[in-house]
């Protein structure tokens, strides 16, 4: 193993962590937002908004997000839509971890004990004051960790945009394969940082988990 | 004007991740998909490579995944420690930096693997390490009291794991598998990025005569979703059947 | 089946709770078949019957918890069920179900409030009404249960019994009119049966007007005015408690009582 080599590189590789990094924050961001939207939807009374929904996430759940990035981005131009790649990457990562955050949210809001809708609704609650203030308080609680599980998916996703020439961490770490001939030094150092910040948004969840429960 | 197509199998040699990737020159404006229709056969021989690719790497990740379970339960600790370390790594970096190591990699230890076989070898460990972590959950989710039954008839462990523990896992573990199954259809999407010509890139190649990047993607998304509906539909039949052999 | 009313000393003629013809289907299953019942302001009944007889199903349309296929629930002069268009059904609803207070078998409780947040939410929420008066307001009807010393506590840190009186404190911070018991006390260990039934008792002694669905026969005989004997959707009997637990006039609910009779 060169580690004199993965001593002089390694600045570059932090760089691109940032960027990295970033991606996943904006995303994740991103995800959560049509996470909650799309669940909004599926669970709707209004038929058409349920379709729409359900639609959603089979279609997003149902192709790579590969080609969704593609679409976006290299197809976008033909119907109006001009982003640079770093934004392409955020807005087709987020719409696509949305997809699968949605059936978090609404699994862990359909599991809340039917009888809570039942006790509100019977003290004269409408279904929206329940859900405000007793439904979604403890599915919120019971979502933590499977959304920690999308958001350690995500972190790993955001490698797909190195397709798209995003200079994030694996778009480096292919960079010095093709300059250096090193692949397991390269793959060495850009997997203890992905491992190193897949380790610290655990510690994040983990300890957003325990928060929620102390209550 | 048929376009000239890489038969999956070539190596391309050494180089950075842009060699690889096609370059898409400029796109024509607004929306013609009667452009798609000429490429039908190229797009259902990238079909072909994928579902090809999907499924020697369903096989590997399915054995391997039995192998490593089996591994990280039952081996001794100086070898169990190894390979659980392995499966630490390769579930906490990325797919497609994996396919780069094993595709590069190997190259530069002499090995010159052709495209497709360096990528189904990249899926099927990446999913092998997955599954044998369901594996793992789902033998140890069996009751302990069987395998103390099993024992005490006089069963060794091995034939307790093989008669006893693994049947009943298998039925809790079909589910997440199948899951697991998807999840690499749609992965199998990386290996155009190594230069395997399955249906990502077949579409790739009809761009590049046409212009026309949305078209086609949206035509490979369209293929991709097909697929991924006739695998789902296997699987819910596999997985009844599993269900129902009690 | 027109039902003998009991009056309880009340000139008034309006019955309070009446029920016109409830039926109930579940696909195949006609579970309520064609039940009038109707209640006087102070009533106290008791409804009785094996699984599956319709009492639960029959409780819950009072409020309109599970709507009937057909029949009217009217209390006092409104009619629970109306038919509306969705969205001002969903207003009249919950107005109406303001004044019914429902008390569950597995008490409901909202596990990430505290008890003084489980009384007060509803008061709060739709009676606009301010902090310090929803506190007293919890503090009042938790000392009518006896619980006054948990108002700070989780429900995970009560016993069965305790949560179900906290259960009927929050049911009555709405100041309904009539009370609904769905086997209020068939969830509970034996030993925590009593403090619940002694919180019932003592609003009975307060002239509120309660249904009570329960499997015990002894706290039905002792509380209630009326009883009714449900069987396979039908009101088989019904009377003072004095007839029916002591000569009940159908052999069905003879044979009801011998099996169940020891509490």
């Amino acid at each position: 193993m060169d580690f004199d080599l993965i001593l002089r590189v390694y600045p570059f590789f932090l760089k691109a962590a940032l960027v990295t990094i970033e991606l996943a924050v904006l995303s994740i961001s991103l995800g959560l937002a049509c996470g909650a939207l799309g669940a909004y939807a599926r669970l709707s009374r209004t038929a058409v908004l349920r379709f729409i929904g359900a639609t959603y996430v089979s279609v997003i759940r149902g192709t790579p997000a590969l080609i969704q990035l593609f679409i976006l981005y290299f197809g976008g131009p033909q119907v109006g839509i001009q982003l640079d790649a770093f934004s392409a990457g955020v807005i087709g990562l987020g719409i696509n971890i949305g997809a699968y955050m949605t059936e978090t949210m609404r699994g862990a809001i359909i599991s809340v004990d039917k009888g809570q809708m039942e006790a509100s609704r019977t003290l004269g609650m409408s279904r929206w004051q329940t859900m405000r203030k007793v439904i979604l308080p403890q599915a919120a609680r019971l979502m933590i960790r499977p959304l920690g599980v999308n958001i350690n998916a995500q972190i790993k996703g955001t490698a797909l945009v190195a397709a798209i020439s995003v200079v994030e961490l694996t778009y480096t770490a292919q960079r010095y394969i093709g300059s250096t001939y090193k692949p397991f030094e390269m793959f060495f150092l850009a997997g203890i940082i992905y491992m190193v910040i897949i380790y610290g948004a655990g510690v994040g969840v983990s300890w957003l988990d325990r928060r929620a429960r102390i209550n | 004007m048929a376009p000239e197509w890489v038969f999956p199998g070539s190596t391309g040699g050494r180089g950075s991740i842009e060699r690889f990737q096609y370059k898409h020159g400029g796109a024509e404006m607004g929306l013609d998909f009667s452009v798609v229709p000429e490429y039908f056969d190229q797009l259902l021989l990238g079909s072909f490579w994928t579902i090809a690719v999907m499924l020697v790497s369903a096989v590997i990740s399915f054995f391997g995944g039995i192998i490593l379970a089996v591994i990280a339960l039952y081996a001794p600790a100086i070898i169990r420690y190894p390979f659980r370390a392995f499966s630490f790594v390769f579930m906490g970096t990325p797919l497609l930096l994996q396919l780069f190591l094993i595709y590069f990699g190997l190259i530069q230890i002499g090995i010159d693997l052709p495209a497709f076989v360096a990528g189904v070898i990249g899926l099927g460990l990446h999913f092998a390490v997955y599954n044998s972590d369901i594996i793992q959950a789902g033998i140890l989710a069996v009751d302990k009291g069987q395998y103390e039954g099993a024992r005490t008839l006089g069963l060794s462990k091995g034939q307790t794991i093989r008669k006893i523990i693994v049947p009943q896992a298998v039925r809790t573990v079909t589910p997440p598998i199948g899951n697991n199954m998807v999840a690499l259809l749609k992965d199998s999407a990386l290996v155009s990025v190594i230069g395997v010509t399955e249906l990502t890139l077949s579409s790739q190649l009809a761009i590049s005569n046409t212009f026309r990047p949305f078209e086609f993607y949206v035509a490979a998304a369209a293929c991709y979703y097909v697929i991924n509906l006739g695998l789902e539909f296997g699987l819910r039949r596999i997985e009844l059947r599993i269900q129902a052999a009690r | 089946m027109p039902v003998k009313q009991q009056d309880k000393a009340m000139p008034n003629e309006q019955p309070f709770i009446d029920v016109r013809h409830a039926q109930k289907q579940f696909g195949e299953l006609e579970v309520l078949k064609d039940i009038s019942l109707q209640v006087q302001k102070g009533q106290i009944v008791a409804i009785i019957g094996p699984s599956g007889s319709g009492k639960s199903t029959l409780l819950r349309a009072i409020n309109d918890l599970d709507p009937l296929t057909s029949g009217e629930v009217w209390l006092e002069d409104k009619q629970v069920n109306k038919k509306l268009p969705h969205r001002q059904y969903e207003k009249h609803i919950n107005k109406v179900r303001q004044d019914i207070g429902m008390v569950f078998q597995h008490f409901n409780l909202f596990p990430h409030l505290t008890v003084r947040q489980n009384i007060t939410l509803a008061p709060k929420m739709l009676k606009d009404i301010p902090d310090a008066e929803a506190n007293k307001l919890a503090e009042e009807q938790l000392a009518r249960v006896g619980l006054s010393d948990r108002i700070d506590f989780y429900p995970s840190q009560l016993s069965g019994g305790q949560k179900q009186r906290v259960a009927i404190a929050r049911a009555l911070a709405m100041k309904p009119k009539v009370m609904l018991f769905d086997e209020a006390t068939s969830a509970l260990d034996p030993e925590l049966v009593e403090e619940v039934n002694l919180a019932m008792k003592a609003l009975a002694a307060e002239h509120m007007t309660m249904l009570i669905v329960t499997h015990e026969m002894g706290f039905a005989e002792s509380v209630c005015d009326r009883v009714l004997f449900m069987d396979e959707g039908v009101v088989v009997e019904e009377g003072p408690p004095g007839v029916i637990f002591k000569n009940p006039k159908s052999d069905r609910t003879r044979n009801f009582l011998r099996k169940h009779l020891g509490g």
